[in-house]
């Protein structure tokens, strides 16, 4: 189980590190602005999946958290992007991104009770861990409009304390 | 007629408790960006240290010791009053990397 998971997780690395190394070169602010708006909407529609899926009253609320902090990000990043007068651009990141999702999503369908809860808060430490890594060392010194940077900025510290919520409940489940 | 002869110990004990509340103080900790400012507050017993949430996130402040829960939505201010001495620890429990500490002397 642990094997599993953990090359399920090295897989996420290899397959964002690889995503990212496509875009060959800084990826431009529209793709970045995608990118980071994507890596949102993939964790709401992973705690949808929660929600419909666990009983647990921890991992309700965390997925909660999750639908919660993450529309009200993709609701700044939309306004300023509006405000910027930019538009998102699709690339291999995010395509990357939500492809590894949607499978993970799938494998996850398959699962019930305590082994879904565990699956899934596993999986949203390894994916927030994933972006955060990504958000540092790549989409946050690419920025170059300083609002976007900004934001980017907030949203790293928002997905460093999901990510240490998301251990807490991990251990919680142990 | 009851009620006149009875205000005037009414008024004593109000402005006794105006006095009191008078010499207690209020301390702001302001959160922007997920962040505590400042971070660490010298408060004594009976001040009320009040949250301002700067953000559109929703944020708490839980004391480590358990004693209490400050729920501090978006754009919204909190505040718990001090009844205790000694050094609090406290975080966000939804953003645990928001931290905070409040130091609480005895009252002078």
């Amino acid at each position: 189980m642990f094997a599993k998971l953990s090359a399920g997780v090295a897989m996420i690395c290899l397959l964002s590190a690889s995503a990212l190394a496509q875009g060959a070169g800084k990826p431009t602010d529209p793709q970045i602005a995608h990118i980071a708006y994507t890596a949102g909407q993939l964790d709401i529609e992973a705690a949808k999946q929660a929600l419909e899926k666990s009983k647990n009253k921890e991992v309700r609320e965390f997925a909660q958290d999750m639908v919660r902090d993450h529309t009200e990000v993709n609701k700044q990043a939309l306004a300023l992007v509006k405000k910027l007068n930019v538009t998102p651009q699709d690339n291999d990141t995010s395509r990357g991104l939500t492809k590894q999702a949607a499978a993970k999503r799938d494998e996850l369908a398959k699962l019930n009770g305590t082994a879904f809860d565990k699956a899934y808060v596993a999986s949203e430490v390894a994916y927030h861990k994933t972006v955060n890594g990504a958000l540092e060392s790549t989409l946050i010194p690419s920025a170059n409009n300083a609002q976007l940077k900004d934001l980017l900025q907030t949203g790293l510290k928002i997905f460093q304390g999901h990510q240490q919520h998301a251990e807490h409940v991990a251990a919680d489940l142990k | 007629m009851t009620l006149r002869r009875n205000s005037l110990p009414v008024l004593v004990v109000i402005s006794g408790l105006l006095s009191v509340s008078a010499r207690a103080e209020t301390i702001q900790v302001t959160i922007d960006k997920l962040v505590f400012a400042p971070a660490e507050v010298n408060a004594k017993i009976g001040d009320t240290i009040e949250w301002v949430n700067k953000d559109s996130l929703l944020h708490n402040a839980k004391a480590t010791n358990g004693d209490w829960t400050v729920n501090l939505p978006p754009k919204q201010n909190g505040q718990v009053v001090l009844k205790k001495a000694g050094t609090i620890d406290y975080s966000c429990t939804f953003h645990p990397n928001m931290k905070g500490r409040i130091i609480v002397a005895p009252a002078s």
